[in-house]
């Protein structure tokens, strides 16, 4: 599903030239729930938004669902990632003058679906993380979970074959970061191929496995499952 | 999509209505400056006949000569209207549609004998001069060319004149007592007000059309003397007949030419005319004609003064300054929504769909700008009603074209000064808003 090889990223200024990822390489096969983790500056953030097709790459090569990557211009690269991916960001960025039915309209109208469709995906969408009932609520009267539910919802409304979450929990308390964390289990469970970028051990361990990342370059590559003692863990 | 953008628009200016308030206001008063003038500058400039701008001529001929003192101010000297010699053998030598006419006043006494005397403007004229200017009817028509042989006393009067004098029935065989004389009524005008008064723009050329109009022989039978602009050289001589005689020009010419080739046919003619006044000795100078159409002669003419260009100017000038002002506030406005616009480029839009939803949104804008300006180009044209004369009075109001032309001129204006400010929202990098969040 995605594919990362030898891929470096550099910010080039005229006085410096730095590295945020270096020859970097990742395997996220479908299905899989992968946790990036890594201390604050490692490079987490630049992968997930490269990943994301947010962010062009300076060397390397990086296939997603097959396709390589490299030298789409954007366009290409606004329709591919419209198309193959869903975002869950820490902030939630949910568009605070939509209400929730028009912030998960959003992706579904560049998709180019029609009225019907639309409808459609976008209750499903709710029903999905339980929140029909706040179709015309708008963000500020939300809570920070529930927000955060309504930004899954954003990004499952048309079907992404990935899912991109960048500290999905990091804006809530434990409480609401429980449901969130179990609704993306369940996501992943469903067959969702997720990747999550986490600073959180206790958050990487209910991954499959974990890639950790120190100075933009993979140094652990968690092999085997995790077996998971849900009662030793604080969610 | 459309639609769409158009909604988010509206919700985007509702977001913040301080900074829409002051956009719709400042490109509001630059619409409104520009199209106060604008709208005398067009009545101005306009072609009062354009379906036939290309046939009506109006010949020149240099019956003064290069010593005379005083020349005409115009580019090239040439007098603007015709001697009465001159006028008298371009009439008598050409078969196609013309007229000579000039303008004077005389005496009306209303049949009504409750009703006093009262003066009225003439315009001394041939019958071509209604079929040559499509000049519209209420009731009968003009009279005839025999008329014009015969120096019948025959009339045409206006609306107006007909409403005064005979109560707004149809008075076509009534009679008219104009100074001392009875005329027949053949005709009544309807609203007729070309704008400008093309056929005579040495005088009023803004101003109606005059009351009474009758035929250029009758006229100089008795001896109806010139109230417009006439300008003399040299000896005048002696009474009417001296001024008929004399270089004095005073008449209005203007020939319908319905091709090409008869264009070149008069040319020719004027030219052969003048060297034969030469033969003759009437001129001592070297053979000097012209031949303009309509459009041409409102340019020579310069029928909109230059104080009117310098206006349209500085009103554009200050339109431009309002565009720029705008586009500031336009760009701060984009700028406060990276966040937005960011989130957005993550879900899939293109940099042509930021383009635009920010487009149709400067559009919105130039809508609601386009209200306000024309609500301040009454109020321009108000003002301006209030300090000038009557001519310009006629000329402040607004037609639908008018109209029309306020509402594309806010909403191409506010999509231009958009222009920056969206390139700054399509060019935003995604990546570096969602990390700012």
């Amino acid at each position: 599903m995605l594919k990362m090889t030898h891929l470096s990223k550099a910010y080039r200024t005229e006085v410096v030239e730095t590295y945020a990822l270096r020859d970097f390489s990742i395997h996220v096969r479908e299905g899989e729930f992968v946790a990036v983790t890594g201390p604050s500056g490692s490079g987490k953030t630049t992968f997930l938004t490269i990943a994301g097709l947010l962010e062009e790459f300076s060397g390397g090569e990086y296939q997603l669902d097959g396709a390589n990557v490299r030298g789409l211009n954007d366009n290409q690269r606004s329709r591919l990632r419209n198309e193959k991916i869903g975002f869950i960001f820490q902030a939630f960025n949910l568009i605070s003058d939509l209400n929730v039915q028009d912030n998960i309209d959003v992706p579904l109208r560049y998709r180019g679906f029609n009225g019907a469709e639309r409808r459609r995906r976008i209750q499903e969408s709710l029903e999905r993380v339980g929140l029909s009932a706040r179709m015309r609520h708008y963000p500020a009267e939300l809570s920070g979970g529930q927000q955060q539910r309504v930004a899954i919802a954003r990004a499952l409304a048309g079907t992404p074959r990935l899912l991109l979450a960048d500290e999905p929990t990091g804006n809530l308390d434990t409480q609401m970061a429980r449901g969130v964390m179990e609704l993306i289990e369940e996501l992943h469970r469903d067959g969702a191929t997720i990747v999550m970028v986490t600073h959180d051990p206790e958050l990487a361990v209910r991954a499959q496995r974990e890639v950790h990342i120190v100075d933009g370059q993979v140094v652990d590559l968690g092999a085997q499952p995790r077996l998971v003692d849900r009662a030793q863990l604080h969610l | 999509m459309f639609n769409y953008y158009f909604r988010l628009a509206l919700r985007s200016l509702r977001r913040n209505v301080v900074l829409t308030v002051l956009m719709v206001a400042v490109i509001g008063a630059g619409i409104g400056a520009s199209m106060t003038v604008l709208t005398i500058y067009r009545a101005m400039d306009g072609d009062p006949i354009p379906q036939k701008s290309d046939r009506l001529f109006v010949p020149q001929i240099d019956n003064w000569g290069p010593d005379m003192e005083e020349r005409p101010a115009n580019s090239d000297g040439l007098p603007e209207q015709l001697s009465y010699t001159d006028a008298s053998a371009l009439i008598a030598a050409h078969t196609g549609r013309q007229t000579a006419m000039y303008s004077t006043v005389s005496a009306l006494t209303p049949p009504n004998p409750q009703l006093l005397p009262f003066t009225v403007h003439v315009r001394a004229t041939y019958a071509d001069f209604f079929a040559m200017f499509q000049v519209p009817f209420k009731y009968g028509g003009p009279w005839n060319t025999t008329d014009d042989h015969s120096h019948s006393a025959v009339a045409v009067i206006t609306r107006e004149l007909n409403d005064k004098v005979f109560g707004g029935v149809n008075s076509v065989g009534r009679t008219l007592r104009l100074g001392g004389d009875d005329y027949r009524v053949s005709g009544v005008l309807d609203d007729w007000k070309p704008t400008p008064r093309f056929f005579d723009l040495a005088d009023n050329r803004f101003g109606k059309t005059e009351d009474v109009l009758l035929p250029f022989t009758r006229a100089i039978d008795k001896q109806m003397t010139v109230w417009g602009n006439d300008f003399c050289n040299g000896d005048v001589g002696t009474g009417w007949a001296g001024y008929l005689r004399s270089n004095c020009v005073w008449i209005q010419f203007w020939v319908e030419l319905p091709n090409a080739s008869e264009v070149a046919s008069y040319r020719a003619f004027l030219n052969s005319y003048a060297a034969e006044q030469r033969r003759n000795g009437r001129f001592h100078w070297a053979p000097r004609t012209q031949l303009r159409n309509e459009r041409q002669w409102l340019s020579y003419e310069q029928v909109v003064p230059p104080p009117v260009h310098v206006m349209a100017i500085v009103s554009f000038s200050f339109l431009f300054v309002c565009l720029v002002n705008a586009m500031g506030l336009m760009l701060a406005k984009m700028l406060g929504r990276a966040a937005d616009i960011g989130v957005r480029r993550a879900l899939g839009a293109t940099r042509r769909a930021i383009l635009a939803q920010c487009l149709i949104e400067a559009g919105v804008i130039g809508i609601a700008g386009g209200l306000v300006g024309l609500l301040l180009t009454g109020l321009g044209l108000i003002g301006v009603r209030s300090l000038f004369t009557q001519q310009f009075i006629d000329l402040a109001h607004l037609d639908l074209s008018d109209l029309g032309i306020c509402m594309l001129l806010a909403v191409v204006s506010a999509i231009i000064a958009g222009l920056y400010p969206t390139w700054r929202a399509t060019q935003m990098q995604p990546a570096l808003q969602l990390k700012a969040q």
